[in-house]
């Protein structure tokens, strides 16, 4: 087996007792689409390697102007895309990729074994499901609301409801014909939702001003 | 009376319930999350729980998009 160069460069960023922090992460996400790929992307290259992503979609043109897709996976299921993609980051994943729909039924059961979960869900009944099942849980519940349109990128805020429970976004942009999802505004949220799962795990390096409810 | 709603004072009519309240604030009872003094509310129970005089609620709406 050869030299694993992603691991080689980011013990340049990292100590060792963070990285193994990281490393012993697993992290739920709840839907491939546009927040959950690119959150995914910037969780990969922050050196997590552990995984459990669910969705049930395959890769669609429309989806290519935001999601971490390519023109030559249209019509694949996404985790299995999404997979391949994040591998060619870093080849040493551990991803438990599921081709299932998010219920209230199995959600539980699907992200019992992670510390971490990254609500990347399209649909606002869903988002509000994912919430009500792990609000007063033990693990770092990590939503999105309100990631519409473009223009004033600074709306897309990270309000603290508690300790362990934050949401992303504006919390009114939903998206639709004339608030189209687009790249710059759905990346920004995923990667804040990103940003807050790696201060979780190993703590934040700049000081934490109080956030905005 | 007054409550308190994401940290902020509101008043609403004695008697309401916390459906009255999503009703009044234009919310779908499915796509919020509530909590009353730190406990989720189930969303079934919602017409059934009365607010009183100093509750404090947490509202998190959630829209579409991800």
């Amino acid at each position: 087996m050869g030299v694993n160069r992603f691991s080689e460069g980011i013990g340049r960023y990292f100590s060792a007792a963070d990285l193994e922090k990281i490393r012993s992460t697993r992290v739920g996400i709840a839907g491939a689409g546009g927040l959950g790929s690119n959150c995914a992307l910037n969780l990969v290259r922050s050196g997590f390697v552990l995984f459990t992503i669910v969705d049930f979609d395959c890769v669609e043109p429309s989806n290519l102007n935001r999601q971490f897709y390519f023109q030559d996976q249209v019509g694949l299921k996404k985790i299995e895309a999404l997979k391949a993609n994040l591998l060619r980051i870093n080849p040493d994943l551990d991803i438990n990729a599921l081709d299932v729909r998010l219920e209230e039924e199995n959600v539980r059961d699907i992200f019992a074994g992670c510390q971490v979960i990254v609500e990347a869900l399209d649909g606002a009944h869903d988002k509000a499901m994912i919430s009500r099942m792990f609000i007063n849980g033990d693990k770092l519940l990590v939503c999105v609301s309100g990631i519409g349109g473009w223009g004033d990128s600074d709306r897309i805020r990270v309000r603290k409801i508690k300790d362990r429970f934050f949401v992303v976004g504006d919390m009114e942009s939903e998206v639709s014909g004339t608030l189209p999802p687009t790249s710059p505004v759905v990346s920004i949220a995923a990667a804040k939702q990103a940003d807050l799962v790696l201060s979780h795990v190993i703590g934040p390096c700049i000081k934490e001003k109080p956030l905005a409810r | 009376m007054r409550i308190t709603v994401n940290g902020k004072p509101e008043t609403v009519d004695d008697g309401a319930s916390l459906l009255d309240f999503i009703h009044m604030k234009n919310l779908e009872p499915g796509k919020v999350v509530i909590e009353l003094n730190l406990e989720i509310v189930d969303r079934k129970n919602l017409g059934d729980v009365l607010l009183r005089e100093n509750d404090s609620l947490e509202v998190v709406k959630f829209v579409g998009g991800g």
